[in-house]
């Protein structure tokens, strides 16, 4: 049992905040139930189920602080996990940069939840896969796949009366299709609230289209060229961005967002003045938690707006150092996009490269926010208006800050998970001049 | 979010990094004594092996598992944070209908074990229905109750946690000292107490312990805007807190005043080095891109190795079960069976195991109860075999697993993990300065840094920690802004020096990444420096 209904959490969460002795206390209760599937060479490898429920608290006396956690819920266990924080409190050194837990916050709604999702079942997932095992078999194709669901209770509470709450559902799916020739591979990524919203055939077909289309692609030659990026492949490079927008590394000179000579690039501008990348824990499309884990309230807050910095994160301790208002990091983000379809996209290209996704980027230069990585699973060259051929996977070095410079066209948003870092996302097609490759690969 | 993000982003602010916290944090002094007896864990596990086999289970094992955890997190004179993690369960994993099912469960008492052996069947059963490949296992000799530890000579659990923040503030201020800016530092201690048993005989006790000190050092130019940052040159590394205490005949004398580590290291000496070394940074030139010549040091040949020769030799990979993911690879078993693919050029032996002293493999048995041992992979440049366990042996047509399977806790699943891949070191005495002295036009490359390969390990960039030119035979200063880019089987077939036994070392990774869901593998990587012929180097600068 880890799912917790508001009331138990509540019930829970007090019980553990009278045993406090301490200056005071920040509890916070985790729950989480989930399965998943895999498979490969067109049948089921593994599959498997897990719960688990974890009790963090916070003790403070003074700007001593310590953190203890236990996954068992008998009041012994309670009273026990707290006076372990208080020892763990009272042998830590100060921190100056302690702050003490937020008073009472209010929140808006939560949109995280779906009851389809938390009804998933392990037929529910042996039919998925089957059901795309199947498609790829007719197809003299090869499958290989992965859903993976997860239903969660966040709770917290502290000495200050703080008390936040909120249940989420998340599924994702991906699959790789290749030819059983192997010189032809697709892929897809799905990745939604409510699984309902969720076709694993459907999905599977692109990833074959995209395998098929994909044979026998020809080598070009390296350079600068004109890209469409579906949502997928930019979707890291931008988290990379996002995650390098805090304010602290900024003022303290190392950062892309650091100023010759001291201060933060806040307020300049940075992009191509039509981009427009913000958050919105309510946006249906990519709902997020109305709260952090510390608390705080998220809302509606443009990060880049015409182009120009608008906000970047401030922890409350810097926020404090500071003297600005603390901006928590988001829990997604939307880039606006326009009205075109990726055929429009496609039509309107002279002479460019479709990019279904990048693989293993890292980063090179953190000064310049400079990446390297692969295209993989269906690149092809683009002339005249029309997709010519399937060309072999490039290797780039770009920086995600000179791509939103480059802007040529943004089309229709879909939404995509990143991966990692737990922020999803809602973005357009993108077309890029200029895009740097700078090697070929062999790889399919 | 997914459950895993969430688990790790809850209430354990750990400086902002995303590590995998398995389990929950404990207090300090840690627990030490062992949570159940060698006896309560057999009698536990014949609960599970008796329910599976009841079921229809035609092999059934087990994997009753503690993992305690401690990270120090510091930057300058602060301590960030200090958690210990302790997460206790068992997983069971069982064949029913020749298909695999696995389920977890954190409740360790007799009905909970049966209810979770249940499950894994059930699970077995659902899948069975669409599954065309059946499980076949190799044998495995049944090796009785045995036991297991990493020959550590100090427990770091045991070690004051006054005593360990204090020498990574020590480090600190020794970076600051010496011109640095910033300076985060880390200390990760890991053991893993994991009692298997299975239905073919085995009842395993292990101790497992791994230390992992690090840290950043950041030096920044206000006027120009520039900032350098070093990584530190310590590995992790399977030892006890005795890798802390630094000793003379570990430190190994690298070109230009460097000090490279065996089986200790100082990391207040480092630190110092390391802030000379970004001030050196901030007014070194950048690279002029073209062929070099490389020399590689193996703290930064270590990560060569585990991308372009670990991950491509995983028999999963090599098969498709990581098509998803990972990915597959360019060697291929008509290469193999071919009998004369040259991976390399004729000097390069590359050999895995899970037994070398230190390492970060090292154990007496995998998990799922195969003793461990070592067998080559590359011989005299030709690839000879690959890295499978149980159920893939018999695709190799070979009679026993080679000891390689691997779970990151007791609620994951085993499955084929990368055992430590080594260069051995050259048969003839020829040391760093002897190797420097014979190379024209080249650079030296010291400690790991940004690396990226494609999904069938074909084309790779790596960048590193610190870069020296070489011009005609000496050092000529440090150079920036360097990253080389070959093809896996171009660059092993240009390497044409290996440095000798004296210089042999290991590198490590705690976070190897794989698996859906993904799991997390510790692995070294042993090697002396070696050169590589005509590498192509492009120039990593730009301006925003």
């Amino acid at each position: 049992m880890s799912l917790y209904s508001e009331e138990e959490a509540k019930k829970i969460l007090e019980k553990v905040v009278r045993f406090s002795k301490a200056d005071g206390c920040e509890v916070n209760l985790t729950g989480a139930e989930g399965g998943n599937i895999r498979y490969a060479r067109n049948s089921v490898s593994t599959a498997g189920e897990n719960s688990d429920a974890i009790l963090v608290v916070q003790s403070y006396f003074g700007k001593k602080a310590g953190t203890a956690t236990i996954n068992e819920f008998d009041d012994a266990s309670l009273e026990k996990v707290v006076r372990r924080s208080e020892e763990l409190a009272q042998l830590a050194p100060e921190n100056p940069e302690f702050m003490e837990p937020l008073p009472p916050q209010s929140y808006g709604e939560s949109r995280t939840f779906s009851e389809a999702t938390a009804k998933i079942n392990p037929d529910f997932r042996a039919q998925a896969a089957a059901n795309s095992i199947r498609l790829a078999k007719e197809k003299e194709v090869t499958s290989a796949g992965f859903l993976e669901d997860s239903n969660t209770v966040a709770a917290m509470m502290n000495s200050k009366g703080l008390f936040a709450y909120n249940r989420a559902t998340n599924v994702t799916y991906t699959v790789t299709m290749r030819t059983n020739d192997g010189t032809g591979s697709g892929w897809v990524t799905r990745d939604f609230n409510d699984v309902s919203k969720l076709d694993t055939s459907e999905a599977s077909k692109v990833a074959i289209d995209k395998a098929l289309q994909s044979k026998n692609a020809k080598a070009i030659e390296p350079g600068k060229y004109t890209v469409i990026l579906e949502p997928a492949a930019s979707a890291e490079l931008l988290r990379n961005m996002l995650f390098n927008m805090n304010a602290r590394p900024a003022d303290e000179g190392r950062s892309f967002l650091s100023k010759k000579g001291g201060g933060t690039r806040l307020g300049d501008k940075l992009f191509d003045e039509r981009i427009n990348f913000y958050t919105d824990p309510w946006h249906k499309e990519v709902p997020a938690a109305p709260w952090t884990p510390d608390g705080q309230a998220r809302k509606k807050m443009d990060i880049i707006r015409n182009g120009v910095v608008k906000n970047i994160f401030y922890d409350r301790y810097w926020a404090s150092q500071k003297n600005v208002e603390s901006v928590p990091f988001p829990g997604n983000a939307i880039l606006d996009g326009g009205t075109a379809s990726i055929e429009d996209m496609i039509r309107d290209t002279k002479k460019g490269i479709l990019v279904t996704r990048f693989w293993y980027i890292r980063t090179v230069d953190p000064q310049t926010l400079l990446y390297t990585g692969l295209t993989r699973d269906g690149t092809f060259y683009i002339e005249n208006g029309k997709i010519k051929h399937p060309i072999k996977n490039f290797r780039f070095n770009e920086s995600p800050v000179i791509m939103l410079n480059n802007v040529e066209t943004l089309g229709r948003q879909v939404r995509v998970s990143a991966g990692g870092g737990g922020v999803n996302f809602f973005l357009p097609y993108m077309k890029i001049r200029d895009f740097t490759f700078t090697s070929l690969s062999d790889a399919v | 979010m997914k459950r895993r993000e969430f688990i790790q982003l809850s209430g354990l602010g750990i400086g902002g990094m995303l590590i995998p916290v398995m389990g929950n944090s404990i207090p300090i002094p840690l627990s030490l004594e062992e949570r159940l007896d060698i006896t309560q864990k057999k009698k536990l596990a014949d609960v599970a092996l008796n329910t599976a086999r009841s079921m229809g289970a035609t092999y059934t094992d087990v994997r009753i598992g503690r993992y305690l955890n401690q990270f120090l997190t510091t930057r300058e004179n602060k301590v960030q944070n200090i958690v210990n993690t302790e997460s206790f369960g068992v997983g069971i994993r069982v064949i029913v209908n020749n298909t695999w099912g696995f389920a977890s469960t954190n409740i360790v008492t007799e009905d909970g074990i049966k209810k979770s052996a249940e499950k894994a069947v059930a699970i077995a059963k659902a899948n069975s229905k669409f599954q065309s490949e059946p499980v076949k296992l190799a044998p495995v000799k049944a090796y009785g109750e045995v036991v297991w530890k990493t020959p550590i000579e100090k427990n770091p659990f045991a070690v004051p946690v006054s005593e360990k923040v204090d020498l990574l503030l020590r480090a600190n201020a020794a970076a600051l000292e010496n011109g640095a800016n910033f300076i985060s530092s880390n200390l990760f201690q890991v053991n893993e107490q994991k009692y298997f048993a299975s239905t073919d005989g085995s009842y395993i006790d292990q101790d497992v312990h791994r230390i992992w000190p690090t840290f950043t050092v950041t030096t920044t130019d206000k006027t120009t805007g520039m900032f350098k940052t070093r990584q530190a040159l310590s590995a992790p590394m399977g030892m006890g807190y005795e890798y802390m205490i630094p000793k003379a005949e570990d430190k190994v004398q690298g070109p230009e005043g460097i000090i490279l580590y065996r089986n200790s290291y100082d990391i207040i000496e480092d630190a110092m080095a390391a802030a000379r070394q970004t001030k050196e940074m901030l007014r070194a030139k950048s690279i002029e891109p073209g062929k070099y010549d490389l020399v590689l040091e193996p703290n930064h040949l270590g990560l060569t190795i585990h991308e372009s020769v670990g991950h491509p030799l995983e028999l999963d990979r090599v098969l498709g079960y990581e098509a998803n993911y990972a990915g597959t690879s360019f060697a291929t078993m008509e290469k193999w069976k071919s009998g004369h693919f040259n991976y390399g050029s004729n000097i390069v032996n590359i050999f895995a195991d899970k037994i070398q002293p230190g390492s970060l493999g090292a154990v007496g048995y995998d998990d799922e109860g195969v003793k461990c041992k070592q067998w080559d992979l590359i011989k005299d440049g030709v690839l000879v075999n690959y890295q499978a366990i149980r159920d893939q042996a018999h695709i190799l047509n070979q009679n026993e697993s080679h000891g390689c399977c691997y779970a990151q806790s007791w609620s994951d699943v085993q499955f084929q993990r990368m055992p430590n891949v080594s260069l051995s070191p050259g048969k003839d005495p020829y040391s760093i300065n002897e190797m420097i002295r014979d190379v024209e036009k080249g650079i030296y490359i010291a400690g790991r840094g940004s690396y990226s390969i494609d999904q069938q390990r074909y084309n790779f960039q790596f960048g590193g920690t610190v870069f020296y030119e070489i011009k005609n035979g000496a050092i000529a200063g440090m150079v920036n802004d360097v990253a080389y880019q070959s093809n896996t089987q171009e660059f092993w077939n240009s390497c044409v020096k290996i440095c000798d036994e004296k210089d042999y070392r290991l590198f490590g990774s705690f976070f190897d990444g794989k698996g859906q869901p993904s799991q997390v593998s510790a692995v070294s990587h042993g090697s002396s420096t070696a050169r590589f012929n005509g590498i192509n180097v492009i120039n990593t600068g730009r301006t925003l």
